[in-house]
């Protein structure tokens, strides 16, 4: 037997490490179907409690609609369960030539190629598009997928501040001489909820002759007049070199992600993109959910324009109420906490009183940041709101904070 | 030397340092997570320009870059080259 107990002892440390830091993460089992309500077993083994979900990146509580579960039923009965290749040997079908096609003109782009999921995405595109002469300049916050993508890619790789465009630009002075420069930031930022400056970044990459990309995982579907993405938000449609997005969030909710954007980079990402070339493409069930998805969404704004409203309801009733958030108009709400261990009390209260948010603290978010997380949703009627928000006054009353700044809550709790 | 050091640390400030921590000569700041070592990249080109010398990959490594002390002591190695 390999499996020692010198090995054994060797990882039970480091788990108890990572659970004496507090790092050691749990799941919380859900008995049904993503939505709004849900019912969870938490701690495990205990009997079922039935709670407002408000930390789901379920953004246009489209995971459990009627119709996109039964366009996936569909797709399941006419193209099977599987494919059991990958795309360039037989694991293209018809549909996913025709979500390719439809993504692309939802996004406003020349190209599209499905990815297993966004991770997939942005961890093979940078090896697929660039060489050790070229240069990636990244936000300090973008997310960990593209940070592995970086760490695959053979170019060199520099920072600039986040959101900073003076020190993005003397980094794409400091670089100019590299055969290729792409700047790479997220949509907006999963962890603080605040939107990239697209139409200033176009500038800069115009000026400097720089490729941008953008990962619009946590925007596409909502973000923009028509849910386009940032892109349209920023009114920059067409200027975008690289997007990558996700299926797995807004549009759905199940699983995939793609590269849509110049189709030579496209084109390079098909020939050389390793999570494309070595693994299946996105199940058939699922692409068909994704297709009546992106039917929803073309049709109507409707649920985008609710999710607006939700959200604007859901940050004047916690800033009204005391607390202080980080600013930004996404759906993406952070409750700033500040404190570590207040951050895990406050959303264990929360359970208690019906509403399941998760705190996040050191090292997901910066030392002395830990907040509460809130994410709402087009499926949040305004009684699911209005309960979620009387819980937070009511815990957050527990606690003394509302009303107090960053300062006094750092003075009763510390950092 | 002294001059050396005050240039780097001034250099680590405005280029990572985003709060008020203070940098002192023998601050972790790879180790310490005030650099990103992904960030490396552009200390090692303001050395280089500032002082007119290459370092090589296979010397700038974040445990050559990890204080400002042992900074300047890479920069003085191939100054005295």
């Amino acid at each position: 037997m390999a499996y020692s107990d010198k090995s054994r002892a060797l990882f039970t440390e480091t788990l108890t490490g990572l659970k004496d830091a507090g790092l050691f993460k749990q799941e919380r089992f859900i008995h049904s179907a993503q939505a709004a309500d849900i019912e969870v077993e938490f701690p495990t083994g205990s009997s079922l409690k039935k709670v407002i979900n408000i930390c789901a990146n379920n953004y246009l509580g489209l995971s459990s609609h009627p119709e996109v579960v039964k366009a996936a039923h569909a797709g399941l009965d006419s193209h099977g369960y599987g494919m059991s290749s990958v795309r360039f040997i037989c694991g293209t079908q018809d549909i996913h030539k025709k979500l390719e096609q439809m993504v692309t003109e939802f996004l406003g782009t020349e190209d599209t190629i499905l990815f297993p999921s966004c991770m997939d995405a942005n961890a093979g595109v940078f090896e697929a598009i660039l060489t050790k002469d070229d240069v990636m300049i990244s936000d300090r916050l973008v997310h960990a997928s593209i940070i592995d993508g970086i760490r695959l890619c053979s170019a060199m790789h520099d920072t600039f501040k986040h959101s900073d465009m003076e020190h993005l630009e003397s980094k794409l002075q400091l670089h100019n001489n590299r055969r290729l420069k792409v700047v790479i930031t997220d949509g907006v930022f999963s962890m603080d909820g605040d939107t990239a400056k697209l139409d200033e970044m176009v500038k800069l990459c115009e000026k400097y002759d720089a490729l941008l990309f953008v990962d619009d995982s946590h925007s596409s579907g909502f973000i923009g007049k028509t849910g386009r993405g940032t892109h349209e938000h920023c009114g920059v449609m067409g200027k975008i070199d690289i997007i990558t997005t996700t299926f797995g969030k807004a549009l759905g909710g199940a699983s995939g992600g793609c590269v849509s954007g110049r189709k030579e980079l496209v084109e390079m990402c098909r020939q050389k993109g390793r999570p494309y070339l070595f693994s299946n493409t996105i199940a058939p069930p699922i692409v068909a959910g994704v297709i009546k998805v992106l039917e929803i969404l073309s049709a109507s704004t409707e649920r985008r324009d609710k999710l607006e409203k939700n959200t604007e309801f859901w940050r004047n009733g916690l800033l009204d109420a005391g607390f202080i958030l980080k600013e930004g108009d996404t759906p993406i709400v952070p409750v700033m906490l500040f404190n570590a261990k207040l951050s895990q009390d406050f959303s264990k209260d929360l359970y208690e009183e019906g509403i399941y948010a998760i705190g996040f603290f050191f090292p997901v978010v910066p030392q002395g940041q830990a907040r509460i997380r809130t994410q709402i949703s087009a499926g949040h009627e305004m009684h699911h709101l209005e309960k979620a928000l009387d819980a937070f006054k009511k815990v957050g009353k527990k606690y003394n904070i509302l009303g107090k700044t960053k300062q006094e809550i750092i003075d009763m709790y510390g950092m | 030397m002294e001059n050396m050091k005050e240039i780097v640390r001034e250099y680590v400030i405005a280029e990572y340092v985003e709060d008020d921590s203070e940098i002192g000569f023998d601050t972790p700041l790879i180790s310490g997570g005030i650099v990103d070592s992904f960030s490396m990249v552009s200390l090692k080109r303001f050395l280089e320009n500032k002082y007119n010398i290459s370092l090589p990959d296979d010397e700038a490594t974040p445990e050559a870059f990890d204080s400002v002390n042992k900074i300047c002591n890479l920069v003085n190695k191939f100054l005295n080259k």
